[in-house]
């Protein structure tokens, strides 16, 4: 947009035509009008076509399963058959039939907090690890395997460990989105400039300020791209993890659903998954752009 | 006069593996206070390394550095260093650059109104008052620069080590910064240790001129006085015989005796 405001020479130039002093238009005018009419364009751009190709997915769905012989419910008796579902997500039946949006808070109350410890753990870990040579080298190797562990493998540690299913849930959750947290600020603090750590020991900030001061804004793009892929994980390991453990969480719902083989109703709730894995990964990616929009370095 | 801050037969070192490689061999220099010093050589002739060894950054391998009766061997604020590339932290305003600097030289001394007021003198010090709110990326390169001075200045260095200052700035920009520096050398009466590579630069700001041989083993060649009374003007200096025959003497001994030989 800013090209176009470029492009358009400013009006009182032109009329004056050959007088001898020419009068610039103030630099703030000519932007404006456009900008409404441009900004409803670039939604349209964005939304249009998502909206289109599912449209497009749902009819080729319905076609598909509306045979006799399907063996998934098409879209018209999800509709039918879960629409309170669909329609009211904070509804209060009883104790075991509540709406899934208070499953999902219930689900992401645990994400919170299991998240929230890996967070601050990683964190701190991760500065350790980034700082010391030493520590790189004794701990990365088992870091990388322990990555790997799938996060319902530790459910059972977990359950023998804490002999409770709420903390087993949180904590599949902590180790499973701890380990990018730590690698991606363990690089972050490998990369801070010398510069920054030239001006640290000029100052003598002691290493409680260079932690604070330097470290965590140097390394802050990093740590938001380790976060990122944290906070999905950890959505990835609640399902799974509240499928066996029980409760009210929307995993649970799901397990429920399918024991008493209600389709439709898990499938509306893979659309809840799904919507709120999006919101979570974006709000984390929105939080980490507004908290290192001064660090790029230029 | 005595000396102020004493280089004190510094040697350098760096090994890597089995290869060791002698890049400073018996450097001596006395410097007395409220001199203005450069370090002139080609690049690679170990004139950074010799700051950084003042600033404390670089540990010596013999000798030591002497500054006001006691020997330094770690960075401190006491020697405040305006670094090549400006170091500024990108994520603080130009405020709150000098304000940690200052923050964390008076904290125990000065109140925080005083302190503020301290970093807003040192901004103002340097032109730099109007854009306290900016972030390093909105100004430009010699805003930034001048912003980093301001921050040596305001940690009231014994010693203030300047690493090619100017270096990555374009000339115009350049000659602005050195009449800055040059008017607050003349108000406040600092010790400078600069490092440059710009004839002119060394001749107009310095009172005496170090000159580097070449590395590896490089060792103090010459050392130059700029008998030129201040306050210079630059334009004047141009037809000054004493500016012009210290200038030749400069690329004399930089271009003549000891020419710089690409690495063999």
């Amino acid at each position: 947009m800013s090209v176009t405001a470029l492009k358009e020479p400013p009006k009182e130039a032109r009329r004056s035509g050959s007088a001898a002093v020419v009068r610039l238009a103030a630099p703030t005018t000519p932007a404006r009008p456009s900008r409404w009419p441009g900004y409803a364009k670039s939604v349209a751009v964005s939304v249009l076509p998502p909206l289109v190709m599912v449209l497009l997915l749902g009819l080729l769905w319905e076609l598909l399963c509306s045979g006799p012989g399907a063996t998934l419910p098409p879209p018209s008796r999800i509709w039918a058959d879960s629409k309170d579902l669909i329609l009211d997500p904070f509804f209060v039946a009883g104790p075991q039939d509540i709406g899934l949006g208070w499953r999902v808070l219930v689900s992401l109350q645990r994400v919170a907090v299991g998240f929230g410890l890996a967070a601050v753990v990683g964190i701190l870990v991760g500065a350790v690890i980034g700082q010391s040579v030493w520590a790189m080298r004794g701990l990365d190797p088992i870091f990388q395997v322990l990555r790997t562990v799938p996060p319902l493998a530790w459910l059972p540690i977990a359950l023998a460990a804490f002999r409770d299913s709420n903390p087993s849930a949180i904590f599949v959750i902590f180790i499973t989105a701890i380990w990018p947290v730590i690698i991606n600020t363990a690089v972050g603090i490998r990369n801070i400039p010398q510069d920054y750590r030239n001006v640290a020991l000029v100052l003598r900030l002691n290493p409680i300020e260079f932690f604070w001061k330097i470290m965590l804004p140097s390394a802050a793009p990093y740590i938001f791209t380790g976060l990122r892929i944290g906070i999905g994980l950890s959505w990835l390991a609640i399902v799974a993890a509240e499928m066996l453990t029980g409760g009210v969480g929307i995993g649970f719902f799901i397990w429920d659903a399918w024991n008493s083989s209600r389709l439709p109703d898990i499938i509306v709730a893979l659309v809840y998954i799904g919507v709120v894995g999006f919101v979570l990964d974006r709000l984390v990616a929105g939080v980490g752009s507004f908290v290192t929009r001064g660090t790029q370095a230029s | 006069m005595p000396a102020y801050l004493e280089l004190s037969q510094i040697g350098k070192s760096f090994s890597r593996g089995a290869a060791t490689t002698e890049v400073l061999r018996d450097v001596s220099l006395d410097i007395a206070k409220g001199e203005y010093i450069s370090i002139i050589g080609h690049s690679g002739c170990g004139k950074s390394t010799l700051l950084n060894i003042v600033a404390g950054l670089t540990p010596v391998t013999t000798g030591g550095v002497i500054l006001d009766g006691k020997e330094v061997n770690a960075p401190g604020p006491d020697r405040a260093v305006v670094f090549q590339n400006h170091s500024l932290l990108p994520w603080l305003t130009v405020y709150d650059n000098v304000r940690l600097a200052v923050d964390k030289v008076f904290s125990g001394t000065r109140s925080r109104a005083e302190r503020h007021d301290w970093t807003i003198h040192n901004l103002d010090l340097v032109q730099m008052g109007h854009a306290r709110d900016k972030r390093p990326s909105e100004v430009s390169g010699g805003m930034k620069q001048r912003v980093g001075i301001a921050r040596a200045l305001a940690m009231e260095p014994k010693v203030l080590l300047l690493d090619e200052p100017f270096g990555a700035l374009d000339a115009l920009t350049r000659a602005h910064l050195q009449d800055s520096v040059m008017q607050i050398h003349a108000s406040l009466g600092n010790t400078i240790l600069m490092i440059t590579h710009d004839v002119d630069e060394a001749v107009l700001l310095s009172d005496r001129i170090v000159m580097m041989t070449n590395g590896p083993s490089a060792r103090i060649g010459e050392v130059l006085e700029v008998n030129l009374p201040r306050p210079r003007k630059r334009l004047e200096l141009v037809t000054n015989a004493t500016y012009l025959k210290a200038r030749e003497a400069v690329l004399k001994f930089l271009h003549e005796r000891h020419r710089y030989v690409e690495a063999a």
